[in-house]
């Protein structure tokens, strides 16, 4: 791995105090930096409440990108179920975003740490690390850690004698972005196919084999032994009132420093393009950001650099801050081609349970290839906005809006980029409009 | 069962495969939810799951024929068929896209002689696009089994395949060399 991905770090070091070293990975280098002090502390004589009152006070806010807050989804189990189920979603799919990977990669023990605690929180027995297939040599590394806790008493029965018992399982995924959805992902490890399913019920009430489950992403759960550490008012004195502590942002494209940095949250855009990725690479010129993955919208230079990097400024400024997934797109680069490598992701990856979504993801990749065809019309831009309407809050999960988002934003913000494709400028006679029932 | 199994065409799992799949079946909650690792299980040793294993599967795991296909199917990394010998997934998604992953395939299908999708005739080298590997600032990234590759230029393509003709996999970039 190249040294730049995570030099330049600048801000907190919650999450990422152990990246970049060689030996970060193992048990004795983070149990002589702290490691396993947070789970002594709760196990030695905090109640579960207490650890879940403590991240709800923290305002923790789910890192995978819809940002729930993270206690709050903790409280929403039951009280007094019997069996419950905790999983840690390392199905880091979204492209753009490889915060999870270094997390596991660099310091396993953190997020264990962190599940262990969780797991207690919530009352499990049983926990999961769901991680993506494609991380084969993460997966080892993962597995590694999870015997070392097994060896040292961290994991197993009556864990530091506190009487608690908790069992972890490293699941390997096998190629479904799907199963970064909380529900596609319990299915999955049902043995079935990712396919999410409707809520309610949510999955905290009835999810994995009709049990309460609770699914959090890698980000979230290694925030957890920080915070008991160090407490919800020394966490909350970073960021902003609303989205507190500090976020990961995987920074790929032709910045000078791509890579993976913890900023406290509420940063401008522009010092951290400026001076953390020290702007563009030689040569290249920003036109765009997709700022929290590939499926939220993207925004031109101008508007970027006017937004501060938290849930409300990207919000206000009609994006999200999602996965921190930043993908940074230079003048060179033809949106319409861009759009159309994202149209066929979304297509690639639709699990195809609900038509709008299915039927959907491919017109839209369809028109797009048209569009770059040379063969497009001006119909075919309404056409893709009414295909858009058609999908968007319709379906079981959100990937069909993770299509959506993208592909509106673009012809929204780069509307000229389409417009020059298309050879035939007249304008469509309101009797042959969409829809005819025709296809291409 | 503790003789290995022996599939028509040949295939067979060992014994040590047969033991990981009832370990995994007893530390499962329930023996339907080992279905994907012992689907794993089979993809390690055999680089396909042939008609055989999935009949084993249904009696281990006491779940019916359809459902352990609809899970291989769905999963692109499980494989019905068997595969290359070696099986380069280059990343076309919009990271990799935007640092260079059009030219490396264009590189790669003339430098092979095939196009994304084929596979050698020699049986060698199969080359596919994949979606977004998790390494988008490093892109573009290569994909072999369990090893990636991360800024990869065409020369360090060709010096790639150069390597595994003589039967050589590289270092991966994510290997932790005197560390793991």
């Amino acid at each position: 791995m190249n040294p730049n991905d995570v030099a330049g770090q600048a801000g907190p070091k919650i999450l990422s105090a152990r990246f970049g070293r060689k030996d970060g990975h193992r048990l004795p280098v983070y149990e002589q930096e702290g490691g396993y002090t947070a789970l002594r502390k709760v196990l030695g004589g905090m109640q579960p409440d207490e650890v879940t009152a403590l991240v709800k006070e923290s305002g923790l806010r789910g890192r995978g990108g819809a940002g729930f807050p993270t206690g709050t989804k903790w409280g929403f189990v039951p009280k007094g179920a019997e069996q419950v189920y905790f999983f840690v979603n390392a199905d880091e799919s979204e492209p753009g975003t490889f915060k999870d990977r270094f997390l596991l990669d660099y310091d396993p023990h953190q997020t264990i740490e962190g599940t262990i605690i969780s797991c207690f929180a919530v009352r499990a027995n049983l926990g999961f690390i769901y991680i993506r297939g494609e991380f084969g040599w993460l997966i080892d590394r993962v597995q590694k850690a999870v015997d070392e806790c097994y060896a040292a008493g961290y994991l197993g029965k009556n864990i530091l004698g506190s009487g608690y018992d908790l069992e972890m399982i490293v699941h390997k995924g096998a190629g479904a972005y799907i199963c970064g959805e909380e529900t596609g992902l319990i299915n999955s490890v049902e043995g079935r196919k990712g396919q999410p399913s409707i809520k309610p019920p949510f999955p905290a009430v009835s999810g994995f084999l009709k049990k309460p489950t609770i699914v959090n992403n890698v980000e979230s759960v290694a925030s957890v032994p920080w915070i008991i550490n160090n407490g919800a008012a020394a966490y909350r004195a970073y960021g902003t009132e609303k989205s507190p502590g500090s976020k990961l942002f995987s920074v790929s494209g032709p910045v000078k420093r791509p890579g993976v940095y913890e900023i406290p949250l509420g940063m401008p855009f522009r010092t951290f393009f400026e001076d953390i990725l020290g702007g563009m690479a030689d040569g290249e010129e920003l036109k765009a950001v997709i700022v929290g993955g590939s499926s939220v919208p993207v925004l031109p230079a101008d508007e970027i650099m006017a937004c501060n990097l938290d849930y409300e400024s990207l919000g206000s400024a009609g994006t999200m801050l999602g996965s921190g997934g930043m993908i940074v797109i230079p003048k060179r680069c033809d949106m319409v081609e861009l759009i159309q490598v994202l149209m066929h992701f979304y297509w690639d990856e639709s699990c195809g349970q609900c038509t709008p979504c299915r039927e959907g993801t491919g017109w839209l990749h369809r028109l797009v290839k048209k569009l770059r065809r040379g063969e497009g019309t001006a119909e075919d831009l309404e056409r893709l906005e009414h295909v858009c309407a058609g999908m968007a809050g319709l379906t079981i999960c959100p990937l069909s809006d993770a299509a959506v988002m993208p592909m509106r934003s673009f012809l929204d913000k780069f509307r000229g980029e389409f417009e020059a494709l298309i050879q035939d400028q007249a304008p469509v006679a309101a009797s042959s409009r969409w829809p005819r029932g025709e296809r291409e | 069962m503790t003789q290995p199994m022996e599939d028509t065409a040949g295939f067979a799992l060992s014994p040590g495969a047969l033991a990981r799949i009832d370990a995994l079946a007893a530390r499962y909650p329930t023996k339907a939810s080992a279905l994907m690792p012992c689907l794993w299980v089979i993809m390690d040793e055999l680089g396909w799951v042939p008609p055989s294993a999935i009949d084993l599967l249904v009696e281990k795991l006491s779940v019916t024929h359809a459902r352990v296909n609809e899970v291989l199917t769905f999963y692109t990394m499980f494989r019905e068929t068997p595969q290359a010998k070696y099986t380069l997934q280059v990343c076309h998604n919009i990271s990799c896209h935007i640092m260079g992953s059009k030219p490396l395939i264009a590189h790669m299908e003339q430098k092979l002689g095939i196009k994304l999708g084929g596979r050698t005739s020699d049986g060698l080298f199969q080359i596919e696009g994949a979606e977004c590997l998790g390494a988008c600032g490093m892109g573009p990234c290569l994909q072999l089994g369990r090893h990636l590759y991360e800024n990869v230029t065409p020369a360090r393509a060709d010096a790639l395949l150069d390597s595994l003709r003589k039967g050589i996999v590289p270092r991966a970039d994510t290997d932790r060399e005197g560390v793991d």
